[in-house]
């Protein structure tokens, strides 16, 4: 037991030290960013500020002047320290519900319930886009007219700007006579219907990645295995589930990560044209038409908050399953 | 093979019995998969036959054309209104009677918004590649730092660049930059490191200096990651253009036409607007493609057979 201490504990500060070698150069990039965004606010800022004075005919020091440019109520540049407190005021300073009507309702000034609201659809669409993906991809994969038909059409269909079809899909949906027959049948519930176009805008975005990361995935084993599971006289099916399904499993999970943050790309921008009144992307546009430019920055860095959580959330399952299957980490 | 296996005709039977089941309900849907499974046994046949060059084109076109057919077929027989989805041929009726329109927006939107943001922003992204390569400190602290960026919705930066550089393409070129700069930074890093340490130890021998080293090993092994970069940013560009003119916009471009004739329900106009966009991306990344198949033709994911 001592000896095994003994051994351990020269290892200690080494593996500090890879850490700090790891988390020191990101701490610097980040602190460099936040540095030359105050000086690039106080400098965009500057010219609102100095006209005031000339306005009011103050008297103002060079500190006053700079320190008024980080505090202007509808900056050009929103400090650092702006965004921050308009991100914490607006979630943790706000109720997420409040009474309306009688009843209690989400709250539109709570950034959380925008997010809830972007977040759902973004959910519900990765599920929709990745499960075709890998639909898509087993086909591909074992036909070789879907191959040559398929997959040209798939790269084109992310060459047509996601923005131009929004309004396009939200019409269409909203129009659909099974939808509005079960919002009247009171089976869906008409905020659930807004979501299904922006569901499918986000599923649209996040389909591709998964297509060709899967394909990637499905045809990784080499000749050598496949010939072994053709000595084994396995069919094709069991040659999919015993060794193309596995072998395509970290592929996938790769393709899954991009394929979750274009989704809330989809998701954002769909809300975009289509005037939807709750979203992350409703909250951006609300933001730009009436010059709250602190919104736009808290409601951009939500999203990204948002953006690496799911994408974190991913890692983790990626671990987990791949632990599960035998990977050494 | 054996278990599974399903005999030569089996698909064929599988195809007409659900025509005649089909034309049993509904003919208008019997026809749809008439032509639906006719031109799939098609494709089936050729990709299956024909190895050459010709069915490369072929199978695909085939398929394109098929999907257009039961476009045209659907909006026919079914007598889809014209708001939720015109047919092709109206579509393609707009585009010949507005190309004066739709090319004055192409020129907006493609030539001067994405196309002066792309290189800019891959420009900007494969000199500050060079420089994160030379520096082992910038590679620990702006890689992660980009790979986080990356992943974000930076197409919500527009309103704020609309705000900084006005109504013009340069707002929109702005946005083309921030969304194309840290994908295309993180392929450059990566193709940079791509040569082995044995190559460049060669190089050393020969005492070669860094810009030797730069143009004649590191850059030329560099070329597929490169391009696979600059690929994946002309979809971007393009997106990132059309969206950033959805918060303001002088009275031409993409984005801002498909805005104002949404308002006015002018469908088929949308979707001309669509197919342009379309073949414009289409064609910038079969142009990439192209330049890459040109200077890239060592590398082995360019080989044929």
């Amino acid at each position: 037991m001592s000896a095994l201490a003994d051994t351990a504990r020269p290892r200690a500060p080494g593996a500090l030290s890879a850490l700090a070698s790891a988390v020191l150069p990101v701490l610097t990039i980040v602190l460099a960013i936040v540095a030359i965004w105050y000086a690039a606010s106080v400098m965009m800022n500057r010219a609102w500020t100095l006209d005031q004075i000339a306005r009011q005919n103050l008297e103002m020091t060079t500190m006053e002047i700079v320190a008024a440019t980080m505090n202007q109520e509808r900056p050009v540049l929103p400090t650092p320290h702006q965004v921050f407190n308009e991100l914490w005021s607006t979630t943790a300073g706000e109720p997420i519900m409040r009474e309306r009507r009688g009843e209690m309702q989400g709250n539109p000034r709570n950034l959380i319930f925008h997010a809830y609201h972007t977040l759902w659809p973004t959910i519900l669409g990765f599920g929709i886009g990745s499960f075709l993906g890998i639909l898509l991809a087993v086909g591909i994969v074992h036909s070789r007219a879907m191959d040559m038909s398929v997959m040209p059409w798939a790269i084109a269909s992310q060459t047509i700007p996601i923005l131009a079809i929004a309004p396009i899909i939200v019409v269409v949906v909203s129009n659909l006579p099974a939808l509005n027959n079960a919002v009247d049948q009171g089976w869906i519930s008409e905020d659930t219907k807004l979501l299904v176009p922006k569901a499918l805008i986000s599923s649209y975005l996040s389909f591709f990645p998964v297509v060709v990361g899967m394909v990637a995935g499905l045809r990784s084993p080499n000749a050598m295995d496949l010939d072994l599971m053709r000595t084994w006289s396995a069919s094709r099916g069991q040659t999919f589930w015993k060794l193309r399904l596995p072998a395509s499993v970290p592929f996938l999970f790769t393709s899954l990560k991009v394929s979750i943050a274009a989704a809330l790309v989809g998701t954002i921008v769909a809300e975009l044209p289509t005037g939807a009144r709750f979203g992350l992307g409703a909250r951006l546009l609300t933001g730009s038409y009436y010059g709250q430019t602190i919104q736009i920055w808290s409601a951009l860095f939500m999203a990204a908050i948002c953006a690496a959580a799911l994408v974190i959330l991913l890692g983790a399952l990626e671990k987990l399953v791949l632990r599960r299957m035998g990977a050494r980490p | 093979m054996k278990a599974t296996a399903i005999p030569p005709w089996g698909l064929p039977a599988l195809g007409a019995a659900l025509i005649a089941l089909a034309a049993l309900t509904d003919t208008r849907l019997a026809l749809i998969l008439a032509v639906w499974f006719g031109a799939w046994a098609l494709n089936a046949t050729l990709a299956d036959r024909a190895r050459g060059r010709g069915s490369r084109f072929l199978v695909p076109l085939i398929f394109g054309v098929t999907l257009l057919a039961l476009w045209e077929m659907a909006v026919q027989l079914y007598d889809i209104s014209f708001v939720i989805l015109p047919a092709p041929s109206a579509i393609w009726a707009r585009m010949v009677t507005e190309t004066a329109t739709l090319w004055a927006d192409f020129q907006q939107t493609i030539l001067k918004g994405a196309l002066a943001g792309y290189i800019m922003g891959c420009g900007a992204a494969f000199l500050a590649a060079l420089a994160v390569d030379r520096s082992p400190f910038l590679q620990k602290g702006l890689l992660p730092v980009g790979n986080f960026i990356a992943a974000l919705p930076i197409v919500g930066t527009a309103p704020i660049f609309v705000m900084w550089f006005g109504f013009g393409w340069q707002s929109k070129s702005a946005v083309v930059v921030a969304m194309v700069f840290f994908p295309m930074l993180v392929n450059c890093v990566q193709g940079l490191k791509a040569s082995d340490q044995m190559q460049r130890d060669l190089m050393r021998t020969y005492a070669a200096s860094y810009g030797q080293t730069l143009v004649k090993l590191r850059l030329p092994t560099a070329m597929p990651f490169i391009f696979n970069g600059l690929k994946i940013c002309t979809t971007l560009a393009l997106i990132g253009a059309i969206v950033a003119e959805f918060f303001g916009s002088p009275t031409v471009g993409m984005g801002f036409r498909i805005k104002i004739e949404m308002g006015r329900l002018a469908m088929d106009m949308v979707w001309a607007e669509i197919a342009v966009a379309a073949l414009a991306g289409s064609g910038f990344y079969g142009l990439v493609a192209l330049i890459e198949k040109r200077l890239t033709f060592w590398h082995p994911s360019q080989r044929r057979g």
